[in-house]
């Protein structure tokens, strides 16, 4: 079986920190803990420490290297480069192996790498919501109170979809002859939780006429494993993605996921030449319609009257210079949206996949920066490119009592493909 | 370690949870930017001067070594803990506290970043002109310990042209002020120009009143290669005997120029051997001739290309070349001795000239950068400490390149302090009875020696 490397493998990448702290101009999480031990200058700092045995692995080192929301600023920003994100991953898999998964990160990855089991679990988590999930007064309506005693009992999060999305659809769905062939990687939210989106991926992949393909042996793209510390369950969920995502020659392959899209095209490259080569077909959804050509096609919709204000959220993952402007473009093609701009749009949502599991009130914070973006922006809708980031925000909108909606850049494509396939 | 009396005390000063004696904690605030670390025995975060003053009380009657710091992002060791103690982090008084638009003043704590101030003061339309390379992340406390600089110093000057007045909490752990928020003032011994860049050694800054400006209304960026690096430095001199100051005077040797070469997103010809970066501001309608000014001065000096930015994206294009050296240095060697020497502007081309002399003699790449127009060159000794011989290179280039430095009548460092990187070198600089004047002030003050011990200068 494929393998992440270890801590010891990254000596040369820690010694490349040269503790110059502009680390400390980006990190979220550090911007509100103030601690040096949560920022990348810190971490690494003792991440060398361990490693020459100056300091133990106890429950104060496991709190901090907890204290990363995987967003990449650090490394982005970095006049060195050096590789923070991988680098807590290898400790948090370190972690896992002197002192077990936590029990959450156990929850998380078993149920993650058992589709079965996953879809046993929401489909009696939909029979008894009524039962353990109490629904939020104001807001959306639809959001639901989370019980579990991991998860904050304020927290609201969406509901489980009755019927998941991949077993709605056939494994191909023919488009034009001459057209290519899309592998259509769903990832967990979407395919339990926000099936929709998936919907709307489809509508705007048929528009082009492709032929879609949604294999039904993919699984969870492994993001979540990897940041819970669990590098076997990772690497065997990645393997099995490759299997599943590889069997059919696709041209494509895409994710309407910017976490998923994080997870396949970068964290797991270093599991062999396979991985790698996969990694790079990987395609964030609103690159490729834009390279399809689909942006020309959504101008050339009839105008409406009054497009209604819409902002955009920068997910992390796809804060790359070349990502961060495609979905903006889409969305200000469309004939129903006048694209406004929001303050901190890049700023980040405060998911960080379990981060907001463990840090909540760190990951309220954040929404707070977020919600008053959001509110001065004077938009109706905040439309952004991610799942995770779409819960969090609604969330974060929830409790600050807005009226906005959150939903996905595809949404809104399809939302105006479908009018315009109307009139 | 400390007793747990008496980090019992610091708790009862400052409350518990801002009390760490935790190892992690003493890892994490053992290093700044010399990535040289000795662990404190105890991180202490106070909330104000009343706080910061117990605490020296009560280390000046216990003999504890206190260590003040902020962003920890010097590069000279200024808050290194080398003998243990107290890390004293100022980064919880992090309030603007006013911004006096009628009497262009902003007051402020030290844990300010110095970059959330610009930013305050520019939305009001006004200027807080010292730029470090560090500025988004250190400490206005840090830069006023160090007397820090920056790109547009070459117009506007240093951090200590800036500071009216101050709080300080003196190391016997007295509250004091100095100067204040007149634009005058001669009463007494100017305190505040002795604390500016006293490295922490004589007091804990704990307010700054500063001075601000009227934010210029526009800006021009040139970038201009030359053919030699003699033509750009000769150019440095000539712009300012012409009676020009521009904004910046940013430089750049052949060696920074190949480094950058393929990621800067511009097009470097191969005959260019130096670039400097150019930038004038004020009110838009002298830039023009200002800038055709400046382009006439260096025009017979061997001119390869010359770009003109006309919009902040293509001004912010040419600064992205600037900024991509410092990081991309690593391609030449992996560890550098980074210096940041001074001199008179007429004497830049022969300090080139000396360098690279120097250099060559001795087989190691040094890199040069930075700020020519006030003749602040940051000096990039380039060695692989893996490969025998090359740290004691290191060590004579440094010699003497200050030996040059101070024989043209330079400094050996013009923003960076002393700290213990350059304590060693002192000697060299200053005369023994200078020296001498300076540790008097330094031991009246503190007669217990517990203030930033250890930095400045090498122990007796």
């Amino acid at each position: 079986m494929s393998k992440h490397q270890e801590i010891e493998d990254y000596r040369q990448q820690l010694r490349e920190c040269v503790k110059c702290g502009t680390c400390r101009a980006h990190c979220p999480v550090f911007k509100q803990v103030q601690s040096e031990a949560v920022v990348a200058r810190g971490k690494i700092s003792l991440a060398e420490a361990l490693l020459d045995n100056k300091i133990d692995l106890d429950q104060r080192i496991i709190s901090d290297i907890s204290q990363c929301l995987a967003c990449g600023r650090c490394v982005k920003n970095c006049p060195n480069q050096v590789p923070t994100d991988e680098i807590i991953l290898a400790l948090r898999r370190r972690i896992a192996q002197k002192k077990g998964l936590t029990l959450f990160g156990r929850g998380v990855s078993t149920v993650l790498q058992h589709p079965r089991l996953m879809s046993l679990l929401t489909r009696l988590g939909r029979a008894f919501s009524w039962l353990v999930f109490r629904k939020v007064p104001k807001g959306s309506g639809l959001r639901l109170r989370f019980p579990s005693p991991y998860i904050s009992r304020d927290r609201t999060i969406p509901p489980i979809a009755p019927q998941a999305f991949r077993q709605r659809h056939p494994e191909f769905i023919a488009g034009e002859p001459n057209k290519p062939l899309v592998t259509f990687f769903t990832g967990c939210m979407i395919n339990y939780m926000m099936p929709e989106i998936g919907e709307s991926v489809l509508t705007a992949l048929k528009e082009l006429g492709m032929n879609i393909l949604i294999p039904k042996d993919q699984g969870c793209c492994g993001l979540p494993a990897l940041c819970a510390g669990d590098g076997p369950g990772a690497a065997r969920l990645a393997d099995r993605n490759l299997e599943a995502l590889t069997a059919h020659k696709a041209d494509y392959i895409v994710t309407a996921c910017a976490s998923c899209h994080s997870g396949l095209t970068k964290h797991f490259r270093e599991l062999g030449p396979d991985h790698a080569q996969m990694a790079g077909k990987v395609l964030d959804i609103h690159e490729f319609l834009y390279q399809q050509g689909l942006e020309e096609k959504l101008r050339s919709l009839p105008r409406q009257d009054n497009p209604r204000p819409v902002t955009y959220h920068i997910p992390c993952h796809l804060r790359k210079d070349d990502l961060k402007e495609t979905p903006r473009k889409l969305l200000s093609a469309l004939p129903s949206v006048r694209l406004v701009d929001m303050k901190h749009a890049g700023a980040c949502c405060g998911l960080g996949g379990t981060f907001s599991v463990y840090h909540y009130d760190i990951s309220k914070q954040l929404g707070n920066i977020k919600a008053e973006g959001i509110r001065d922006s004077g938009a109706e809708v905040v439309a952004t490119a991610c799942p995770g980031c779409i819960m969090q925000l609604q969330d974060t909108i929830n409790h600050a009592g807005l009226p906005q909606q959150v939903c996905h850049v595809l949404e809104m494509i399809a939302t105006d493909l479908q009018n315009a396939q109307k009139s | 370690m400390l007793e747990k009396r008496l980090i019992n005390i610091l708790r009862d000063i400052v409350g518990k949870e801002y009390v760490s004696t935790e190892q992690a904690d003493r890892i994490c605030y053992s290093y700044d930017a010399t990535q040289k670390q000795f662990y404190p025995d105890v991180i202490v975060r106070p909330a104000d001067a009343a706080q910061i003053s117990l605490i020296l009380k009560m280390a000046n009657s216990e003999k504890i070594p206190v260590y003040p710091r902020g962003a920890g992002s010097g590069f000279t060791g200024g808050s290194v803990p080398v003998k243990g103690g107290i890390a004293l982090v100022l980064t919880r008084l992090n309030r603007i506290l006013r911004i006096d638009q009628d009497n262009l003043v902003a007051e402020v704590e030290p844990g300010v970043v110095t970059a959330t101030l610009q930013k305050a003061v520019e939305e009001v339309g006004l200027f807080y002109p010292p730029d470090p390379a560090s500025l988004k992340f250190s400490t206005l406390g840090g830069n006023v310990a160090e007397c820090a600089g920056g790109p547009r110093c070459v117009k506007y000057g240093v951090t200590k042209d800036y500071v009216l007045g101050m709080e300080v909490v003196t190391p016997l752990g007295d509250i004091i002020r100095t100067g204040g928020e007149t634009m005058k003032g001669v009463v007494g011994y100017d305190l505040t120009k002795l604390m500016v860049g006293c490295e922490g050694t004589l007091g804990v800054i704990t307010r700054i009143i500063l001075k601000l400006l009227p934010k210029p209304e526009a800006k021009k960026t040139m970038l201009v290669m030359f053919d030699s690096i003699d033509g750009a430095a000769q150019a440095v001199s000539s712009i300012i005997r012409g009676k020009i100051i521009p904004t910046t005077l940013e430089f750049m040797d052949a060696t920074a120029l190949a480094c950058v070469r393929e990621n800067a997103g511009l097009d470097i010809p191969e005959n260019a051997r130096a670039v400097l970066i150019i930038e004038v501001d004020g009110e838009r309608e002298l830039l023009e001739r200002q800038a055709a000014r400046i382009l006439e001065i260096a025009a017979p000096l061997g001119i390869v290309h010359t770009q003109i930015a006309t919009s902040d994206e293509e001004s912010e294009k040419i600064w992205k070349v600037r900024r991509s050296v410092s990081p991309s240095l690593r391609k030449v060697n992996p560890d550098k001795y980074n210096e940041d020497i001074c001199v008179p502007r007429s004497k830049l081309p022969e300090m080139i000239r000396a360098i690279e002399a120097i250099s060559s003699r001795l087989e190691i790449p040094i890199v040069n950068f930075g700020h020519a127009g006030d003749g602040n060159i940051h000096v990039n000794i380039m060695v692989n400490r893996s490969i025998e011989g090359h740290e004691e290179k290191a060590e004579t280039a440094i010699r003497d390149i200050f030996a040059k430095t101070l024989e043209l009548g330079g400094t050996m460092s013009g923003e960076h302090g002393v700290g213990t990187s350059k304590a060693p070198y002192i000697p060299m600089e200053l005369d023994a009875a200078t020296v001498a004047y300076m540790k008097t002030i330094k031991r009246a003050l503190d007669p217990n020696n517990i203030l930033n011990p250890g930095k400045i200068f090498l122990e007796d």
